[in-house]
């Protein structure tokens, strides 16, 4: 995966447009598209096969938008985003849960948005559902679930496939002790077992330090540092001291 | 090649999940299901019957079939459209979160409407045995009506979805137009009640080429000429074309906007 020379630039003027008056207005006082807001600038970097990359930064630094680059959802400014292999978003667990719908109808749905085949998830269905200790409750409404149940059908899901690049986003603090056990054990499993590159963004510095080999950390939409996760992390803690 | 196949057969899968989701949803806790779908038309054939023939006097043969007709494939053309324009917008968590390929939204509000329409034509085939409406081999030329409706609809909902990330007043404006439209297609009078430029303005509305195919092949028993498919087909190729270009130059800022 290669990240060359990305930047991200949002025009805040148009986009808090929302009706034609607007636009209107704006256009006969000749203020729109000039606001601009740079949320990632120049950012390069190369996570190669089998690495575990950590993304760190402080709030509003650009991780997310970066992820979302990575991801394919959203199209850079300038640059180019390489990935090649398939990728197991789990940016925000969940999406595309329909909470009228049960369990079972959702992970068929979820899955087929995720870009699984329905051969595919017949076959590995039981699988899911044991992961996600379900199987009591699979014919209720998702809306009578609890966050934590969500978050477990949600990443069992999700990390049911054998991706080549898996993004790992702060997500994960969901659901209990237990699961959250449960999550990283899979996560490594996945590492150690099948050769798959890991994403990792997370606030927590010590996470980071503890499951990533290299690490970049944002800044204000800038590259501060590229390479290795404790040098990076070391940095980073160093920085929020001062 | 292989690729394309697997991206058809991924977003076939897609599709067809949402649909039956949709489904799903809009029949959940009713007791007679799926059957409302039959018995919502009858049931406003029987009031708009009961308003038309006591307040104005239309010589119409077969009045409520020619009334059902015109209003079933008017409804799909206006549901799946009044869905479809809030479909991008409404799939906004999934779109901010996982690479998809954003037609298929609005697509599916169409094939959704589209499975509806279908079961409502039972309605029509009890409409047609209680007049005692004997079926003509004119009927096979459904699918090709179904095929034009389904182009029309999709480009009309891939043009508005894609309006109305920018503009939600589009969300509004639609309802009012939709409404117009209703009255200025010939759903409940007949085309001849119209002066003559009127007649003649009226054949650049597509909806009333349809519901005149439609009514063609089902109630008059006639064979649609070979001009009215070529206007059939050509205004929903020219629909389509439009709401692709549209579609395809926008969606990549969609996301900005959701």
């Amino acid at each position: 995966m290669r990240v060359s020379d990305v930047s991200m630039s949002f025009n805040m003027a148009s986009e808090q447009l929302n009706s034609l008056k607007e636009y209107f207005l704006k256009l006969a006082k000749g203020e729109l598209f000039f606001k601009e807001f740079i949320a990632l600038n120049d950012i390069s970097f190369e996570v190669k096969h089998g690495d575990t990359f950590g993304l760190v930064g402080t709030n509003g630094s650009g991780k997310s938008t970066m992820l979302k680059i990575i991801a394919g959802v959203l199209d850079p400014t300038i640059g180019k985003c390489e990935v090649s292999g398939t990728i197991a978003p789990l940016i925000e667990l969940g999406a595309g849960f329909d909470m009228e719908l049960s369990a079972r109808e959702n992970i068929y749905l979820n899955g087929a948005l995720l870009g699984y085949s329905r051969t595919f998830l017949n076959q590995h269905f039981d699988e899911i559902v044991d992961f996600a200790e379900l199987w009591d409750f699979l014919e209720l409404p998702l809306k009578n679930y609890s966050s934590g149940m969500v978050a477990r059908i949600a990443f069992a899901i999700a990390t049911v496939i054998v991706p080549d690049i898996l993004i790992v986003d702060e997500t994960l603090s969901v659901g209990d002790m237990f699961f959250q056990e449960k999550c990283e054990q899979r996560i490594s499993q996945l590492i150690k077992e099948h050769c798959t590159t890991v994403l990792f963004v997370s606030h927590s510095v010590d996470q980071v330090e503890r499951i990533c080999k290299h690490a970049l950390w944002l800044e204000k939409s800038r590259m501060m540092m590229l390479g290795d996760a404790q040098e990076v992390c070391e940095a980073y803690r160093h920085m929020n001291e001062t | 090649m292989n690729k394309i196949f697997a991206s058809f057969e991924r977003d076939g899968f897609i599709l067809s999940s949402l649909v039956s989701k949709d489904f799903k949803l809009k029949y959940r806790r009713s007791v007679l299901g799926v059957l409302w779908s039959i018995l919502n038309p009858l049931l406003m054939m029987v009031v708009l019957t009961a308003v038309f023939s006591f307040m104005f006097r239309f010589e119409i043969e077969n009045f409520p079939l020619y009334l059902i007709l015109g209003t079933i494939l008017f409804n799909f053309m206006s549901n799946s459209t009044g869905d479809g324009l809030k479909s991008i917008i409404d799939a906004a968590p999934l779109i901010k979160k996982i690479r998809v390929n954003k037609v298929l939204f609005p697509l599916e509000k169409v094939l959704f409407e589209l499975v509806n329409f279908v079961i409502s034509l039972v309605a029509v085939v009890i409409v047609m045995v209680y007049f005692s409406v004997a079926p003509t081999a004119n009927l096979l030329f459904m699918p090709l009506l179904l095929i034009y409706m389904v182009l029309f609809c999709t480009g009309l909902s891939l043009l508005l979805s894609a309006l109305a990330v920018f503009f939600r007043d589009f969300i509004h404006l639609w309802s009012v137009i939709t409404l117009a439209w209703t009255y200025a297609t010939p759903l409940f009078y007949p085309l001849a009640m119209l002066p003559d430029w009127m007649q003649t303005a009226m054949q650049f509305n597509p909806m009333y080429q349809y519901v005149t195919y439609f009514r063609e092949i089902v109630l008059w028993g006639a064979t649609p000429s070979f001009t009215s498919n070529l206007v059939c087909l050509g205004m929903a190729l020219v629909t389509l074309a439009i709401g692709i270009v549209v579609f395809r130059k926008l969606q990549g800022r969609f996301i900005l906007y959701v």
